[in-house]
């Protein structure tokens, strides 16, 4: 299991967009790299890449919540 | 007015606050969760929650603002800039709530709202507009015809657009088809219209904007300002009056800016805005703000009138406080935005505890800003730490008291765009007023830190 933690504080999005589908849903494969979220700071959007590869096992920041640095946004299992 | 709502936070707050107490007026602030314990929330007479830090959950939330200004009694609403201040649905629910609305009617922002039709209303006031089409473009041999009129390059703008969104350059007639098409769907999908329309392009030019007072049947203006100095068509420092200008073009601005507010019945505070090519001498309407600006301050500097003062007397008796011959012109004014972001890395923004805020004091200088020692800066909003403004007897005069006064400030806990500012202020473009609105993309050592 690893974290994807949050390099900013700010507000988390799940989305690109608010009409727009997720990045990656909960059960989804990810790659070391992969965008799976947004967090907005000050107006700047910031991009939020999985360190792991494997299956995202839950999110533990909803979209529009607000993250503080450091904070685990979502849980992968590896393998 | 007894009792004045504030829906905004931060800097415009606490202005807001102050002129309204001079006035004997008793202020009520929105916050946010995270703007409790916020300067403008202490400043203010009270306080109302307006929900989450999520702008869109607390400072835009329309229903939630209107019920905590009706549920805290009070009997008007000031919306500051940016969140709900140019939204002429929630200004028209405002007054449908029996409250007066520091603002111009939801007509008024409507129209100057909408890109397209807000050219044609200055077109018809004499104000001068870029060679460009008339309304919405056409299509197939029309739109080349129209392109061919305007001559290349050209910008496609969006109506619904505005503060630089929504902007496309077309450099030669091949691409216009495409280029309209593209920038069609692009305006459906961002702003619900897909109505855009041809513009001349001008390329070094500098940014002016006429500031208009009005009480819905007559207007004034309290002259005008240059904001040419901008980031992504963000602005960095202003000035007024405008220097380098020619009096013949001052005078024609200024007097078809009060003409354009007369004509659409403009109540309150507004600032129409302009493109001023300094080879050709021509100045071309951009758009008309319908609310307080950030930079009012260098107009209250050269005028000596509080302007949101004027707003609130305006919106309260319904007629103008003051004749254009009691507005009075002297000396220059300059004023610096000072944001809570990293020059040296790209102007990351920068968030944090202040542990250490010292302003500059002395002769000239005023300082406006929403926080105090040991406030903390949060993520979730704008960038905007403080505006440092410095006024003296002359440009000359003010740029040396500007140079002494941003080496007085002492800023600890977060970066800020600080030393940008010090190597601007010190730029013989600046100085020559050689300076546009590209100049600071186009002068990348100012980019990199402290040039």
């Amino acid at each position: 299991m690893a974290d994807i933690l949050s390099p900013l504080p700010g507000i988390f999005y799940r989305k690109p967009g608010p009409d727009k589908a997720p990045y990656v849903n909960e059960g989804d494969h990810v790659d070391v790299g992969q965008t799976v979220g947004m967090v907005e700071v000050m107006k700047q959007f910031t991009e939020v890449r999985s360190d792991a590869a494997g299956t995202i096992d839950h999110f533990h920041i909803e979209d529009g919540g607000t993250v503080n640095p450091g904070e685990a946004i979502a849980t992968v299992s590896e393998g | 007015m007894e009792r004045l709502f504030i829906a905004n936070r931060g800097e415009i707050a606490v202005r807001v606050i102050r002129s309204a107490r001079e006035l004997g007026i008793r202020t009520v602030v929105a916050a946010s969760e995270p703007d409790e314990k916020s300067h403008a929330a202490r400043l203010a007479d009270e306080y109302r929650l307006v929900g989450p830090a999520p702008a869109t959950k607390s400072y835009l939330d329309q229903s939630a603002v209107l019920s905590a200004a009706l549920e805290s009694g009070c009997d008007a609403v000031h919306p500051g800039y940016g969140f709900l201040s140019e939204n002429a649905a929630f200004a028209a629910a405002v007054i449908e709530a029996g409250l007066t609305w520091v603002g111009p009617s939801p007509e008024a922002i409507e129209l100057m709202g909408d890109k397209a039709r807000a050219r044609d209303a200055a077109r018809r006031a004499g104000v001068p507009i870029l060679q460009g089409s008339e309304g919405a473009v056409g299509h197939g041999e029309d739109l080349i015809a129209e392109g061919r009129e305007i001559g290349y390059p050209l910008l496609v703008k969006a109506s619904a657009g505005g503060g630089g969104r929504g902007i496309r350059l077309v450099a030669s007639e091949q691409d216009l088809v495409a280029t309209v098409e593209v920038a069609q769907a692009e305006a459906r999908a961002a702003f619900g219209s897909a109505d855009v329309y041809l513009e001349r392009f001008l390329g070094r030019a500098r940014h002016v904007e006429v500031q208009v007072l009005g009480d819905g049947q007559d207007a004034i203006h309290l002259g005008d300002r240059d904001c040419s100095m901008q980031r992504r068509q963000q602005k960095i420092l202003e000035e007024a009056p405008a220097p380098a200008l020619p009096d013949a073009v001052r005078e024609r601005i200024q007097q078809s800016s009060v003409e354009l507010a007369r004509e659409c019945h403009y109540r309150g505070l507004g600032t129409v805005e302009f493109l001023y090519d300094p080879e050709s001498h021509e100045a071309a309407f951009i758009e008309m703000n319908t609310r307080l600006q950030v930079e009012h301050p260098v107009t209250e500097m050269i005028t000596g009138l509080d302007l949101v003062r004027e707003q609130l007397l305006v919106a309260d008796e319904g007629k103008l406080p003051l004749s254009q011959k009691q507005v009075q012109f002297r000396g220059h004014a300059f004023e610096f935005r000072l944001n809570a972001e990293d020059p040296s890395s790209g102007f990351m923004p920068s968030p944090g505890t202040l542990e250490r805020l010292d302003w500059p004091g002395g002769p000239g200088v005023r300082i406006d800003s929403g926080f105090v020692a040991g406030s903390v800066v949060a993520p979730f909003y704008d960038s905007l730490l403080a505006k440092l403004i410095v006024w003296d007897a002359s440009r000359d005069e003010v740029i040396a008291r500007s140079v002494r006064a941003l080496g007085e400030v002492d800023v600890e806990g977060v970066k800020t765009t600080l030393p940008l500012l010090q190597a601007l202020i010190q730029r013989p473009e600046l100085r020559d007023v050689e300076h546009h609105s590209k100049f600071l993309e186009n002068t990348p050592e100012l980019l990199g830190g402290a040039a």
